[in-house]
């Protein structure tokens, strides 16, 4: 069967996406891990941009590796005593959730494979996907996406208070 | 036996057209990376970054149903969504973290246990 460009783009990303998210999760180097973090969000970028998810894509990059994985990084470079360059970190009881994440992942995927073989062509061609989302935040969605925005408020008062060292007030 | 290989087989051979369901088995694994790494890691910044693989992997199955699955733009909108508390809810965490950090000297999840006793 001869693959398509689009097959074989698919392949690529979606190795670049588990080959680093297998870095972030077995690596015991942090530095290494979040790094391995920032591919694994542009390999979801281009899965997204596959699934014709533009937009996404790009708050994806733009949220995921220019706002989260800074963050991450200053967690990292905060919390580690940066003098001695080990940076190194420990894993609890490796065999059995080994296991149980084999299993899990295992039956999930069967799951999905086996209810969602038969579903071959797209159900839909989205063209202006920012229009519509823009639209749909307006109107459909509209309570939501105000609940949101509280929610970012709260967030950004939350880890500024928690965050702030002295406490006298 | 003989319908394991065969259905080894099939397998192989549904493989290469690029489907809904590649996409699915893409998440389920990402999703399953993530879940090791919030079970297994001691430092919380590392399950920190367990879960956002696996909001990662949601939001794969999310915008993969938008397209395949006639969710269409709902889909993308529940997506959107699924980052803005993917962001807030890292801030909050890394304050909290480095709060521990101050307190304790670690980040150790499995040293900050001071609530069981």
């Amino acid at each position: 069967m001869p693959m398509e460009l689009f097959d074989i783009v698919f392949y690529i990303f979606a190795l670049i996406t588990l080959l680093s998210a297998s870095i972030v999760v077995f690596s015991r180097n942090i530095i290494y891990s979040a790094f391995g973090l920032l591919f694994t969000f542009f390999g979801v970028a281009g899965l997204y941009v596959l699934l014709q998810a533009d937009f996404l894509a790009v708050t994806q990059i733009l949220i995921y590796v220019g706002g989260i994985l800074v963050l991450m990084l200053f967690g990292v470079m905060l919390t580690s005593k940066v003098i001695n360059v080990e940076l190194k970190t420990g894993t609890l009881q490796t065999w059995p959730a080994r296991f149980l994440v084999a299993i899990l992942a295992g039956s999930l995927a069967g799951v999905f494979y086996s209810t969602w073989k038969g579903v071959t062509a797209p159900a839909a061609t989205l063209t202006t996907t920012t229009k519509g989302l823009g639209e749909m935040l307006m109107t459909t969605y509209v309570l939501p996406f105000e609940i949101a925005s509280v929610i970012l408020l709260v967030a950004l008062i939350g880890a500024a208070l928690i965050a702030r060292r002295d406490r006298k007030a | 036996m003989e319908s394991a290989i065969q259905n080894i087989s099939e397998f192989v051979a549904w493989l290469p057209k690029v489907q809904l369901a590649h996409f699915l088995l893409v998440s389920a694994l990402l999703f399953s990376l993530g879940i090791y790494g919030i079970v297994t890691r001691k430092n919380a910044i590392l399950v920190l970054m367990g879960v956002e693989l696996v909001l990662n992997a949601a939001n794969i199955n999310l915008i993969a149903f938008s397209r395949y699955g006639g969710l269409n733009l709902d889909g993308q909108v529940a997506a959107i969504f699924v980052i803005i508390l993917a962001a807030s809810e890292a801030a909050v965490a890394l304050a909290i973290v480095l709060n521990i950090y101050h307190r304790f000297q670690t980040v150790n999840v499995d040293e900050v246990s001071n609530l069981k006793e």
